[in-house]
């Protein structure tokens, strides 16, 4: 197996992981911080996408729309925050899933009315749209880089700002003990919208940053708000760091389980039963581990303090 | 759900003001429509619908000169809300005809509960192979193609332009695999390598450095919908354009959209594109995307020669339509002018047609369409019909 296919496909795997990282963030946050289950947290990745596209539509220019998507994606955030989610937090879970699948059928409708159920297109910008050749016959976009730049910095700020400023305490603080807190006297309202309006930003950043390289269509953010769960629970519910290191791992176990099983399974099998078996195990892949953590540490590898 | 309600209400409304239109006909011809109208693949659901409802207005609203009451259904690609929904246009509205659906799985769910209602079932896109062989029906017409054809013209073609290795790449499902097995049919050359990827992957970037690692002579995709979209742009952008693209339901009028220039120079096959050069072709084309201002896929096409069909017959047997073997017969004669040029049925209910090789291109209006590149069969049935026992 050549070295240069395995690097390759680890930057696949870190590309994809930073992705998830960002979708995952916001929904650890809610999660974690209002012990709130937020199916819709998937929409707000696909509104980024499509907000995006309408943006690059008005501007002509994607830095211009990324720019605007961005605070868009936030007051959207907030806006669903007042208007729906926020009912819901005294609700048990049931209640909160129930009404939040809501609001993922509504919004998945919605963006079809309004922008119709084509996929749509965003184009790179020029700036972004070179090439490396990292190995023989293929070429590595640039933009694919930026993705993966654009993760680790925000994962960087997220940890400064998580772990260094009062707000950041307050939320860590939340993650470990939300009643407490607010005995303490916190405005716990005014610390779930910040933390939601945010988190939906991240997803919505996650939006804008696929819409070039993916098919921005309705239901998009329902497989990814799969992985984003997985992806949380695997890394410790309400852990910013879990959840950075855990989205790495899934990206890059799928990648490489897509790219190698096969082959590897070819070597102890005939062709014909490894095409077969190979592609059903790399995609339970991430499964098994999640169901390995859970099994060795239930609460996930990096666990919000006191939550163990 | 609510919006397929609205859609079949509109639908509902739309027929009764033809109906009311028009004088008290002796009889009224009842249609169904069952499409997916809701989810990420609406929009061919949708090409289905246009497309048939053009076909409608050519006739001047009035199929085979009778009054025509058109019901829009929503099978939301779920076999049992079909066969619901089905049994629905069957029991309570009493159709003559169903016309759908989209994809090979609802056709198979609704195609008992019809045929056995003694109703005609035109299939104006899935050709599965079940329905071809032992297990056809005199009641059900394909206007389409049968499954297997599309890939074998990309198979012929490669064997044809003498590629020694191909990677072939589909999604982990029974349609993934009939794709591939259609394309081996005539590709007798090695294959590089023979990847599924999980169905509605996001990302590609596994496969395609796979592809750029084998080096083959060409690709063989199957990758319907957003899967496809997200693929071919990939692909240009990770520099694999040198090596030809050909693929099936990957780049069509529905995807290209959002593939735009990305998907420039890749092949697929087909029985039709937007430039075939008919007279009937030029009308439909020109006329649909007046009327619903986006170019039409063959979806559309083959909705628009299911409703020519029911004009035809409906026509032939002079509005009677309680004998169902006149109608039949009438039917198997497909006495009208396809746009995709000669059509004829098989013993099966099938189609006997030529295929091409199309290409995306753009057009000087800056939309994106197919296009015919050569004819790679000429009057090409399936290979199922020997097993019909249908005259």
């Amino acid at each position: 197996m050549p070295t240069s296919l395995v690097l390759v496909q680890l930057f696949n795997g870190l590309q994809f992981g930073v992705l998830l990282f960002l979708v995952a963030a916001g929904l650890t946050l809610v999660f974690g911080v209002m012990d709130f289950i937020n199916l819709a947290h998937g929409v707000q990745y696909m509104l980024g996408a499509y907000l995006a596209v309408a943006f690059y539509r008005l501007t002509g220019s994607f830095f211009a729309a990324a720019a605007l998507a961005l605070p868009a994606s936030l007051l959207f955030g907030l806006a669903l925050e007042v208007v729906v989610l926020r009912h819901l937090y005294v609700r048990d879970h049931l209640s909160q899933v129930l009404a939040t699948f809501g609001v993922i059928l509504f919004l998945n409708e919605g963006v079809k009315i309004v922008w119709g159920a084509a996929p749509l297109n965003l184009a790179l910008p020029e700036l972004l749209s070179g090439s490396v050749p990292l190995m023989e016959g293929l070429r590595y976009p640039v933009y694919r880089f930026v993705i993966i730049g654009v993760g680790l910095s925000v994962a960087g700020g997220l940890y400064l700002f998580v772990n260094h400023t009062r707000i950041g305490m307050l939320v860590r603080a939340g993650a470990s003990n939300t009643a407490m807190i607010s005995a303490l006297g916190v405005d716990i309202k005014r610390l779930f919208t910040i933390v939601f309006g945010f988190g939906a930003m991240l997803a919505g950043l996650a939006g804008v940053m696929v819409a070039p390289i993916l098919s921005v269509e309705p239901g998009m953010g329902d497989q990814v708000l799969i992985l984003a769960f997985v992806v949380i629970v695997i890394g410790g519910i309400g852990s910013i760091r879990g959840a950075f290191v855990a989205a790495l791992l899934v990206g890059v176990i799928d990648t490489l389980g897509r790219s190698f099983m096969t082959d590897a399974l070819r070597l102890v099998l005939p062709a014909s039963p490894a095409r077969m078996i190979g592609p059903a195990l790399a995609s339970m892949g991430i499964y098994l581990l999640m169901a390995a953590v859970l099994a060795l540490r239930p609460a996930g590898l990096f666990p919000a303090k006191g939550r163990a | 759900m609510t919006l397929s309600r609205a859609l079949a209400g509109v639908g509902m409304l739309a027929a009764s003001a033809i109906a009311a239109a028009g004088s008290v006909a002796a009889q009224d011809l009842k249609i169904g429509i069952m499409a997916v109208l809701s989810g990420p693949q609406a929009v061919l659901g949708g090409q289905l619908r246009d497309g048939f409802m053009l076909g409608v207005k050519h006739a001047g609203g009035k199929l085979g000169g009778l009054t025509t009451t058109i019901s829009v259904q929503d099978d939301e690609l779920k076999p049992d809300v079909a066969v619901g929904k089905a049994k629905q246009l069957i029991e309570r509205d009493k159709v003559d005809f169903v016309v759908g659906p989209v994809f090979s799985n609802i056709l198979l769910a609704i195609s008992k509960p019809i045929t056995e209602a003694q109703v005609f079932l035109i299939s104006p896109n899935a050709g599965p192979s079940p329905l071809a062989g032992k297990g056809c029906s005199p009641y059900i017409f394909v206007t389409s193609y049968q499954n297997d054809q599309p890939p074998e013209v990309l198979g012929k073609y490669a064997q044809d332009k003498g590629f020694s290795k191909a990677f072939l790449l589909a999604p982990n499902y029974q349609a993934g695999k009939d794709m591939i097995g259609g394309f081996k049919k005539h590709f007798k050359g090695a294959i590089a390598d023979e990847v599924y990827a999980p169905l509605g992957q996001l990302d590609f970037s596994a496969e395609l450095a796979k592809i750029a690692a084998a080096k083959p002579d060409a690709v063989f995709v199957f990758m319907p919908g957003g899967m496809g979209v997200n693929l071919v742009k990939q692909f240009r952008q990770a520099g694999l354009e040198s090596i030809p693209f050909l693929s099936v339901f990957t780049v069509d009028e529905a995807t290209l959209p959002a593939q735009q220039d990305a998907a420039v120079g890749f092949f697929s096959g087909m029985t039709w594109a937007p430039n075939t050069d008919t007279p009937e072709n030029k009308r439909f084309v020109a006329d649909f995307e007046k009327e619903y201002g986006y170019v039409p896929g063959s979806y559309a096409m083959q909705a628009y020669d299911a409703a020519q069909l029911i004009d035809s017959a409906v026509k032939a047997v002079g509005g009677k339509l309680d004998n169902k073997d006149a109608l039949r017969a009438a039917i198997k004669k497909a006495d009208f002018k396809s746009p995709r040029g000669p059509f004829k049925f098989n013993n099966n209910g099938f189609p006997v047609q030529d295929f091409y090789l199309v290409k995306v291109a753009k057009r000087a209006d800056g939309k994106f369409e197919t296009q015919i590149v050569q004819k790679i069969f000429e009057s090409y049935g399936d290979s199922h019909a020997k097993d019909c026992e249908l005259k």
